[in-house]
């Protein structure tokens, strides 16, 4: 994973509440390879940036050219609630963006951002509403830096919150598994001693997937 | 960096702390903690996850602890209902046979399409005995938090957390902060835990409980079978928590006990007697409370895009003009706008396209009762379709003859999936049409591009269908069953 630890980039503004994984990637795209170079990319606010044509609306910030090269976002609270398709953290990763800022996140998305070097960045709704009205003409440069846990724009800065066990993890770039396989003894030795204390828990050995499963009858 | 063994906590503890503390293998310095889980369940969704486990050339650590269950793309018309041909199209086959390839080839056991144990997840995994009480519950779907119901710790994860359990049967956890939502009282006549998790949610709000593991509590959530405090967990997610649970007691056990994967005999008397000591000790401590009177809810409806938009069947739908919070007020001229209605106007005059019974908030045998008892002898003024949240659950829906007053009041019996509630599978409202739905998410676009949703309760949905328009289900005299 790449590190992350200052971000210099056009903010894009998108100021509404409750912008669901579903608006960020409908469904529908879910069967797709994530294919290289575009990946998810293509997907990203699919429906909510076009008009009932089908073609991109300018009203929709990110649609805006000046917009374009925007690697943070701003919105407002509840920003990627919902469903957990990580899918919707790859299409706003393909598209280049490795920040978003808002007063709440959803908490499954916001996991899966800093799987994905995304920052999830959590500001106070005054400081938000600052934010977008600054950003609203469209083309505005910000710098976000993770160590500080700032945000600044023009001569303004702007505090925000990250989970201290996220801030490491995004300024090292580190990824979980290998980080786990360190304990892989512990692990184990933790499992033989719950096995005895739980027994229940592993009661399932009809589960055991021993062989293929066989399909019935085709309809 | 220096690594700190696991801690018990000491003095009293309430039912998440009790499932934490049976669940950490360690905690780093820095706050992050290794949990083990002891139920995966995949979907088709799981692609992604298998993918990294080929790239980095990983095996499944425990493969005996995770399943895999076609939902979310299996087609609903024809399956389980002879002489109606199933129709699969090739990318939904492709879907299908993506996840039968991944768990062959990872040796992880699958319910397919075809299976007579498929169903949702969310509803095969207590059904079959699967998901007990005390087990930490994860998979890559965010209403994963129903199974909290049974007393278990559950929540979705994303892809990478999805690779991450196949690969070491663990996750890396911070500590969610604990809520209590304790609701007391008896619900009134035609009131059900759907009404109970839309008030909820309305009043915490969609973001209110990001952060948290919700405790539902209190003497109304006590008297709900365990069908209806799986749909109150189910739908923590709506309010932001990764987690919803209610405490197990006498009805959890008689839910838990004869299913197909359930200890038994003296094993389950020894697991009954660890169920019951999980429950929050008295004078548990919570970061957060909240109480409720369940004479104060009443049935329930969303009006616009979020299930936090939920207002009592009574109401009028709001007005943007009257709201003194800009950007709540331009939330709801932009959901009003998109779900086509008039700031002022009564939810009761909401005229509906579609009906939709299904999903895994709503689709357990209770449920489609509870349905059939309002549509029984009556017809339906709008089209519509019925999954239910199992094969086992279809099967019981036909021999109580469920099947024939949905049937007969001119809905369509499909087999189970996710259906209509995601719209994966083909089943998809057309762009501008409205549907009165059991399910849990009222987004744009939810149910096909340019739907519109209105999520109730199962009795809500049956009775909107009957009136071709939505009603409080209260004004309309039961039928007889």
């Amino acid at each position: 994973m790449e590190p992350l630890v200052r971000l210099k980039s056009v903010a894009c503004a998108l100021p509404q509440i409750n912008i669901d994984t579903d608006q960020v990637f409908p469904a529908r795209f879910m069967k797709e390879p994530r294919t290289p170079p575009a990946g998810y990319s293509p997907y990203l606010f699919h429906d909510v940036r076009r008009d009932a044509a089908g073609r991109h609306d300018p009203a929709f910030a990110l649609n805006q050219p000046e917009n374009a090269s925007a690697k943070i976002i701003v919105a407002r609270r509840n920003f990627g609630s919902g469903s957990s398709r990580e899918a919707a953290v790859y299409a706003l990763v393909d598209a280049g963006i490795r920040c978003v800022i808002a007063p709440s996140h959803g908490d499954i998305f916001a996991a899966n951002a800093v799987n994905n070097g995304l920052l999830p960045a959590c500001i106070d709704e005054g400081d938000a509403e600052q934010l977008l009205t600054l950003l609203a003409p469209g083309g505005i440069d910000a710098e976000v830096d993770l160590e500080a846990q700032k945000i600044r724009l023009a001569e303004r800065e702007f505090a925000f919150r990250i989970d201290p066990v996220w801030r490491v993890r995004l300024i090292n770039g580190w990824d979980d598994i290998d980080m786990t396989r360190r304990f892989s003894q512990h692990i184990d030795d933790w499992s033989a001693r719950d096995a005895k204390l739980r027994p229940w828990a592993r009661l399932h050995g009809t589960l055991l997937a021993t062989k293929p499963v066989e399909r019935s009858e085709p309809v | 960096m220096n690594f700190n063994a696991s801690r018990s906590a000491s003095g009293p503890s309430c039912l998440f702390d009790k499932l934490w503390n049976s669940h950490v293998i360690t905690e780093r310095e820095d706050g992050a903690s290794l949990v083990w889980v002891d139920r995966h369940y995949l979907q088709e969704g799981s692609f992604h996850a298998f993918n990294k486990m080929r790239n980095r050339g990983e095996k499944v650590a425990r493969p005996d602890l995770t399943v895999a269950i076609a939902d979310h793309y299996v087609p609903t018309r024809g399956r389980g209902s002879p002489g109606i041909p199933v129709v699969l199209d090739d990318e939904i086959s492709r879907m299908l046979n993506q996840l039968s390839t991944n768990t062959r080839e990872f040796g992880v056991r699958l319910f397919d399409m075809d299976h007579p144990w498929q169903g949702i997840c969310h509803v095969v995994g207590p059904e079959l005995g699967m998901t007990l009480p005390g087990t930490l519950v994860v998979e890559g779907d965010s209403h994963t938090s129903s199974h909290g119901a049974l007393g278990a710790w559950a929540f979705g994860v994303g892809a990478s957390e999805v690779a991450h359990v196949l690969m070491t049967q663990t996750l890396w956890q911070k500590r969610p902060k604990r809520l209590r939502i304790t609701v007391d009282g008896r619900l009134s006549q035609g009131v059900t835990a759907k009404d109970m998790a839309l008030t909820i949610v309305s009043l915490v709000g969609a973001d209110g409980a990001v952060g948290y593991a919700i405790e539902f509590a209190g003497s109304a959530v006590r008297a709900l079978s365990i069908e209806g405090r799986l749909t109150l967990c189910n739908m923590s997610i709506e309010c932001g928590a990764r987690s919803g649970m209610v405490a197990p007691d006498a009805t959890t056990l008689d839910y838990v006990r004869g299913r197909p994967f359930a200890p038994v005999g003296a094993d389950f008397d020894r697991a009954a007697e660890q169920w019951l000591a999980l429950a929050s000790d008295r004078d548990a401590t919570f970061d957060r409370e909240i109480g409720l009177d369940a004479g104060d809810i009443v049935p329930t409806v969303t009006w616009g895009t979020t299930p936090e938009d939920a207002l009592p069947v009574t109401a009028t739908v709001p007005d943007p003009g009257r709201l003194h919070n800009p950007s709540k007020a331009e939330h709801v001229r932009d959901a009003i706008d998109y779900m086509g209605l008039r700031p002022g106007m009564h939810i009761t005059d909401i005229a509906i396209d579609r009906v939709f019974i299904g999903s895994c908030t709503n689709a357990r045998i209770e449920d489609l009762r509870s349905a059939a008892k309002v549509l029984c002898g009556r017809t339906s003024k709008v089209p519509g379709l019925v999954s239910p949240g199992s094969m086992l659950v279809k099967r019981q829906a036909e021999q109580e003859g469920l099947d024939r007053i949905f049937k007969d009041a001119g809905l369509e019996w499909g087999g189970s999936g996710c259906s209509m509630c995601v719209a994966m599978n083909g089943d998809v409202l057309e762009a501008g049409q409205r549907c009165a739905s059991t399910t849990n998410r009222n987004f744009k676009g939810r149910q096909g591009q340019g739907s519109r949703t209105h999520l109730m309760s199962p009795a809500m949905v049956a009775a909107a269908a009957v009136a071709g328009h939505l009603v409080d289900v209260r004004q309309l005299k039961a039928g007889s069953m």
